[in-house]
């Protein structure tokens, strides 16, 4: 309950921030601390220390999976104020403001790792998703940034009216709200043979197409590209992070416990969805120009690989995104906070970066690789949790081979930035780079290395 | 303990080089390291027994840091020590943009080999797989030649589609270990089904094929061995070959016997068509690089033949392979090396002469090619006789013709002498002058190996020995 109670309160005190003062520094400053308070009011909540106790008559359920993900979220968010602050504080006078919507949308996470029925979801769902719409269009001079905004609030309405037909559905099916009524199946099963009413079974599906739509699994993807490349760049690194891993959260928690309703059709469709993603992702990011365009379909391709704990459903599989959501955040906040530094975002831009930063060239290149998935970093580990869940969970051997053929194209485009960074002659044109940034850099290269050799660091904190 | 630090020095090592100054600090400092992992390796090599190191890791997952040096490990593990100061020393005069980091990423190379050669838990050889090759893709990539960055990639997702093909087929092994473990042990003692094990098998070898590489996974390797840096060049066909054709016999055959048995005549059919079709495009070759490249895939597919046979024989012929080969090919790149660095070209066409203009050289490169061809008296000998004579108690017809393939080496590797340093002195090779001492030394110290073993390998067979009978013991 602390994660949610306190994102709300900081929400609103970083509104009031922008009326007290409007020197950017000051607003990074407290929003910095905020998290900090957040940060330590959820750790003690999960260690069961100090927690608000509110009776939320059992729609809200916390347990400590969710609120280790919690902790995840915020330690994410503030690594990604601490690296790219800076940038945003680029961003017109509304700094406070935009700082009181990244603290509404970790409100939203925290209901989203919390719900306990359907109406939850949907709330945490919107409350998330329409600071989005908002900090998508901030760059409001910018035509691109405009219709960025214009096109995810249009296709997320449309989303959520899919949602909430889907929720409705199933309210029909089983007269209730509450999880009871994705999990069990309408009539009592029979003779061991759990049969679902064709209510049930269609609601269940628009409720999988809508929360697709929120994690960009094809084909429900095609958002995705012109968002993320539209917004401004720092907030398609926290979209693409924060958000999508909240989003995956919430995915797994509402499928988790209904996979056998749906029998073997639900193999087929998610094995569909899973090799779908894999494909759009990874055969489009191949032949964009723009890396931040690039990284906008590898993002899609990853959702590819964080779908297969939907798959596999078991212990491995929740390690796995919790392995996943860490090493994805750490490399894509920390390559975006490079590239925002870059004046020029195609792959040319980056010729010669080695020589002229080379430490900037260096942390891309750790980034990159744990993108790719190369071992010692966090990403392989990351991968490997996500096919050995699979494996596990007796998945066909074709699926794994197809994936692990995709995670090998994807090296293709990874590799692309790297090359350009040290193989090709070049002078690129970078911003002012501080002492203070390299170092927050180097420590997250150093995270994604130790993640990548002692996985353990980050899965015994799960299990305190 | 001691297969820890042969591991650790070079790692820790090529980190610090990163740091040094640019130039000679670095070039003295990489060679001094890699004479100190050399003596290393040589206390390992005299130790009795089977030296094991563990240590826990990844307790959750069953992975454990499972080291092991039994008498394959330390020939290799020998292999790759020695070959490093060799080649620093050969490449003493070279200057290289960024040193520092040539020389890190050299260092951060042998540490991955020591590590694939070492390792007795599946994900930790895994880890060191990779580890050999990321800091070569940087080397080859950065110091290469003109088409480097296409080149090198090639050849950078050949072996990456193997590895993960690998990783599949390591993750179905785990989850049928009796303990859930990675450790070779459990690897070993899996139980599956006749149809499983060819599937697995087939995940392994083509990972270790396209490493190798054999017919038809070899398309990489010419063009990478002809625009790498030579210095790369060395390491990955001296040694890094070496971690195939070390994987093959280490993991492969004691994990699926069976799958194996059923899969070594077409392995043997598609490694003598390796040998052949090598062999002939050799002959065709004008440049000296692209020739010793072509051999090589020649010489790899024999090795290969050799090892599905099923017979200790063609297995001990197949360790001192491993080693001669190692030896003389660097041997090979050296010359190749020295003669582009002082003519400019390695184009056969437009060399000749260089007996008359420098004698020294003329002599060594002729010991290296006898070595090449396998002529009597140099390691290539003993080991190629082994393994033709393993081939043929498998198979006479498919032995015969492996074993056109000796004479072809003999067409390709002599006409290449010829070409180079007899005939007349033209206007490129006015300019050669006599091998300079530092790779005078190292040329030396690979002669005498090609001819000390060649003469006498027994010591060789004895280190080996143990790893060979574990292998047959268990059928």
């Amino acid at each position: 309950m602390n994660a949610i109670i306190f994102s709300a309160i900081m929400g609103v005190v970083m509104m009031f921030t922008g009326i007290f003062t409007n020197k950017k520094p000051v607003i990074t400053l407290t929003a910095i601390v905020a998290l900090v308070i957040l940060l330590v009011a959820n750790i003690l909540n999960s260690y069961g220390i100090f927690s608000i106790q509110v009776d939320t008559k059992d729609l809200l359920h916390f347990n400590k999976m969710g609120m280790f993900f919690n902790t995840l979220m915020i330690a994410g968010t503030l690594l990604f104020v601490l690296l790219s602050g800076s940038e945003l504080e680029k961003l017109g006078n509304k700094t406070a403001d935009f700082y009181a919507l990244i603290f509404f949308v970790l409100c939203g996470t925290a209901i989203l790792t919390s719900f306990n029925g359907m109406l939850m979801l949907f709330l945490g769902i919107e409350i998330l998703s329409i600071p989005l719409y908002i900090l998508t269009g901030s760059d409001k001079k910018n035509l691109k940034s405009n219709e960025a905004s214009l096109k995810y609030f249009l296709m997320g309405s449309f989303t959520t009216g899919i949602m909430l037909m889907g929720i409705v559905l199933l309210y029909g099916a089983t007269g209730s709200f509450g999880m009871a009524g994705v999990s069990n199946p309408a009539t009592p099963p029979s003779a061991g043979v759990q049969t679902a009413s064709f209510l049930q079974v269609a609601g269940m599906l628009l409720l999988f197409a809508a929360m697709s739509f929120k994690v960009s699994a094809a084909p429900f993807h095609f958002w995705t590209p012109d968002v993320y490349d539209g917004a401004p760049s720092v907030f398609t690194s926290f979209m693409s992070t924060i958000v999508k891993a909240a989003g995956f959260f919430a995915f797994i928690k509402l499928f988790a416990s209904n996979t056998s309703l749906l029998g073997p059709t639900w193999s087929i469709i998610l094995s569909f969805v899973i090799v779908a993603t894999l494909f759009a992702g990874n055969i489009t990011a191949i032949f964009q120009r723009s890396i931040k365009r690039m990284l906008a379909y590898s993002s899609i391709a990853q959702a590819g690989f964080m779908l297969f704990a939907l798959y596999s459903n078991n212990d491995l599989g929740t390690e796995g995104i919790i392995l996943y959501t860490v090493a994805y955040c750490l490399a894509t906040i920390g390559f975006f906070a490079i590239l925002m530094k870059v004046k020029d975002y195609t792959f040319d831009g980056f010729n010669g970066l080695a020589s002229t930063q080379p430490v900037l060239a260096f942390v891309a290149t750790i980034c990159l690789l744990s993108l790719a998935g190369i071992p010692l970093t966090a990403g392989f580990f990351a991968k490997y949790f996500m096919l050995a869940s699979v494996v596990k969970a007796g998945g066909p051997i074709w699926l794994v081979i197809v994936a692990v053929l995709f995670a090998a194209m994807s090296a293709y485009y990874y590799f692309k930035v790297i090359q350009a960074m040290y193989f090709k002659e070049g002078q690129p044109e970078t911003a002012e780079i501080g002492q203070g940034f390299k170092f927050g850099l180097l420590l997250v290269a150093v995270a994604i290395v130790l993640v990548g050799v002692l996985p353990s660091l980050v899965l015994n904190c799960f299990y305190f | 303990m001691i297969t820890l630090l042969l591991i650790l020095t070079p790692l820790v090592t090529g980190l610090i080089a990163f740091f040094l100054k640019q130039g000679n600090a670095a070039k003295n400092f990489a060679l001094l390291a890699s004479v100190a992992t050399a003596a290393l390796s040589l206390s390992a090599v005299f130790a009795q027994g089977t030296i094991t190191y563990d240590a826990s890791w990844l307790a959750s997952i069953g992975s454990r840091i499972t080291l092991k040096a039994d008498g394959m490990a330390k020939m290799l593990t020998l292999l790759t020590a020695v070959s490093f100061p060799v080649i620093f020393t050969a490449i003493y005069n070279n200057t290289y943009k960024q040193a520092a980091s040539f020389y890190g990423l050299m260092l951060l190379s042998q540490a991955g080999l020591m590590g694939v050669f070492l390792a007795a838990d599946a994900l930790l050889f895994y880890f060191f797989w990779e580890l050999a090759l990321i800091p070569v893709y940087f080397l080859c990539s950065i110091w290469g030649g003109e088409k480097r960055i296409a080149v090198t990639f090639k050849f950078f997702v050949y072996t990456f589609v193997g590895s993960l093909l690998m990783l599949i087929g390591l993750l179905f092994m785990y989850f049928n270990t009796a303990d859930q473990s990675f450790s070779w042990q459990s690897f070993q003692a899996v139980q599956m089904s006749a149809k499983q094990e060819t599937v697995l098998f087939w995940l392994f070898f083509i990972a270790f094929a396209i490493k190798m590489p054999i017919f038809p996974f070899h398309t990489w390797q010419p063009d990478a061995y002809k625009q790498s840096p030579t210095a790369t060049t060395m390491v990955m066909s001296g040694i890094m070959v070496k971690m195939g054709v070390f994987a093959v016999i280490r993991w492969l055959l004691p994990m699926f016997p069976v799958a194996a048995a059923q899969s070594a005549n077409l392995i043997i059919i598609l490694s003598v068509i390796g040998m052949i079709y090598a062999s002939l495009i050799a002959i065709r070759q004008d440049d000296i690089k692209r020739m010793i490249a072509y051999s090589s895939i020649a010489h790899i597919g024999l090795m290969s033949a050799a090892m599905f046979t099923n017979n200790a024989t063609a297995m001990d012929g197949v360790m001192i392979q491993m080693f001669s080969h190692g030896v003389n090919v660097i041997g090979l790149w050296i010359i190749a090396d020295l003669i582009e660095k002082q003519l400019g070209t390695t184009n056969m066409k437009e060399l000749g002469g260089l007996a008359q203009k420098a004698p020294v050289m003329a002599i060594l490169l002729v010991v290296m090619a006898l070595a090449n061809v396998a002529l009597p008296l140099t390691n290539a000998f003993i080991g190629e006789f082994l393994m033709f004579n393993g081939l043929f108690q498998y198979n006479m017809v498919m032995a015969g013709i492996a074993g056109i393939s000796i004479i072809l080496a003999a067409v390709y590797t002599l006409n290449m002498v010829q070409r180079v340093i007899y005939g007349n002195v033209n206007a490129i090779t006015e300019k050669a002058t006599e091998i300079p001492s530092n790779i005078q030394l190292a040329l030396v110290i690979i002669t005498l190996m090609i001819l000390v073993f060649g003469v006498y390998p027994q010591p060789l067979l004895d280190l080996t020995g143990d790893s060979v009978s574990a292998i047959f013991v268990n059928k």
